[in-house]
């Protein structure tokens, strides 16, 4: 099971092509109909909301991080374990979200301000800028279709040792290691030269080379000043403070509908308490997001108003979403054919499904290609 | 063989924006800059072919609705990934309150 599970999502197998074939690749998606005038106000891009909320962000970082060095070097108190704790949240769970909104380029007006976020960010959750800008376009091109997305977190049937380990970036970090040596040897995993253009190859071997000269000094402070501290803050996080990039990130898509060509069929909008919309930058409305990748994040609780009347009721919270995703996970171990299904308010666009094939379930696609 | 088109009338687009335009199958986007000069490009974005038209227009960029690939309207030129291609421009003219674009 698990090499025909693997062969199936990898972007190298007989899927991509009978993607390709059924129509599924940079499909026709569903969007509401946002008038222009409405769509332009939303997209408007500003410098402001951004910039204060990075500016807590790192304020956040820099406090955390300072206290906990504090009370382990000048006291050797356990107090500074919840400071270690709440950097290594901030440093390896939400620089996913502030990677995502500055990749897309959305979340400042001015364009180095980005960037800028997004080089920072790279880095922290161990992903290569460049490798994963392309990675995540394609992830919204094709999202959630098989052979095709690079970014389908949870497979079916899901690998649930995986996904647990992860928890405390057990498999994402050694593998994160292993493609920048890789990189750094000037090459690509097989997926990757899949959708990373030859022009743009040379900056993730050169990144690569730059990451791990940062990991090495790390790693070489640590021995001389015979102390964790300089790995437990450069690094560590990704381990010990991932848990939340993962608790918030399976709401996305997990147990939804595959190789569908519309959003409100793969995607979920979870409502958040204000602490954790600031830690996700807004992610948990994330149909919106897929259907107008455009807009701020500081601008989509506006979009969602203008388009809940084309979706499914959202998540009341993020409890509300696991208790759908945690058994939808486990059904779909011993069904693949299982998925979660929402249904439409009265008077919504009807789900987008321009052939049979495309319900969801994802399965029949090598048979329906080859008839 | 170049000719000029009629593309649509000056008022039909807002500044800053962007309108689509469809001759004999081809795609086109029409822009206007906030002072009220005319450019047109290729309707489709050189990534994954995306009609513009619904992007979003700041500074003499059009930003793609799908990928947020941005172009210099202008000039055409790619300001980097997700394209890397540039797109085609085409001259513009405007007479009695109409746009014309020369395509061929």
């Amino acid at each position: 099971m698990g090499r025909e599970r693997l062969e199936r999502y990898s972007l190298t197998g007989p899927e991509n092509q009978a993607a390709v074939q059924a129509g599924l690749a940079g499909g026709d998606w569903f969007r509401s109909a946002v008038p222009r005038k409405r769509m332009k106000e939303l997209m408007r891009r500003s410098d402001y909301p951004a910039v204060r909320d990075t500016v807590i962000w790192i304020g956040l970082i820099l406090l955390s991080a300072g206290l906990g060095i504090t009370f382990w070097t000048v006291w050797h108190s356990w107090w500074a374990v919840p400071f270690f704790l709440a950097y290594g949240l901030l440093y390896g769970s939400t620089s996913d979200s502030r990677w995502h909104e500055s990749g897309h380029g959305t979340a400042f007006k001015t364009r180095w301000l980005d960037e800028s976020l997004y080089q920072l960010a790279s880095f922290m959750i161990m992903r290569d800028p460049t490798t994963w800008r392309w990675s995540h376009a394609r992830h919204h091109t094709d999202t959630l279709v098989v052979g095709r997305d690079p970014e389908i977190a949870v497979m079916r049937p899901a690998r649930l040792a995986r996904l647990l380990a992860n928890l405390i970036g057990l498999v994402d970090v050694p593998m994160a290691f292993w493609l920048m040596f890789r990189h750094a040897a000037g090459r690509l995993t097989g997926d990757e030269a899949d959708y990373v253009p030859e022009p743009e190859r040379r900056k993730v071997y050169r990144t690569a080379r730059i990451h791990l000269a940062i990991y090495a000094v790390t790693i070489g402070l640590a021995i001389g000043l015979r102390s964790w501290l300089p790995v437990v803050l450069i690094g560590g996080p990704r381990l010990y403070g991932a848990c939340l990039f993962y608790f918030y990130g399976f709401t996305q898509h997990a147990g939804l509908g595959e190789n569908v060509l519309d959003h409100r069929l793969n995607t979920r909008t979870v409502k958040m308490c204000r602490i954790n919309r600031f830690l996700y930058w807004n992610m948990n409305y994330h149909v919106e997001h897929h259907m107008f990748p455009m807009v701020p994040y500081y601008r989509l609780p506006e979009l969602h108003e203008e388009i809940s009347r084309d979706c499914a009721p959202v998540y009341s919270s993020l409890w509300a979403a696991y208790k759908e995703i945690i058994p939808a996970i486990l059904h779909q171990l011993r069904d693949q054919e299982y998925y979660v299904r929402r249904e439409l308010p009265p008077g919504a666009a009807p789900f987008h499904e321009p052939t049979p094939i495309n319900d969801g379930r994802a399965l029949p696609l090598r048979t329906v290609t080859a008839a | 063989m170049p000719r000029w088109i009629a593309a649509c009338e000056a008022d039909d687009i807002d500044p800053e924006d962007v309108i689509p335009f469809e001759h004999d199958g081809n795609d086109y986007a029409i822009y206007r800059s906030p002072d009220d000069v005319y450019y047109a490009t290729d309707g489709h974005c050189t990534h994954e072919m995306t009609l513009l038209c619904d992007g979003l227009v700041m500074d003499g960029i059009i930003e793609c609705p799908k990928h947020n690939g941005r172009f210099d309207y202008t000039s055409g030129k790619a300001l980097g990934a997700p394209v890397l291609a540039d797109i085609r421009t085409y001259p513009t003219k405007v007479i009695d309150g109409s746009v014309y674009i020369e395509i061929g």
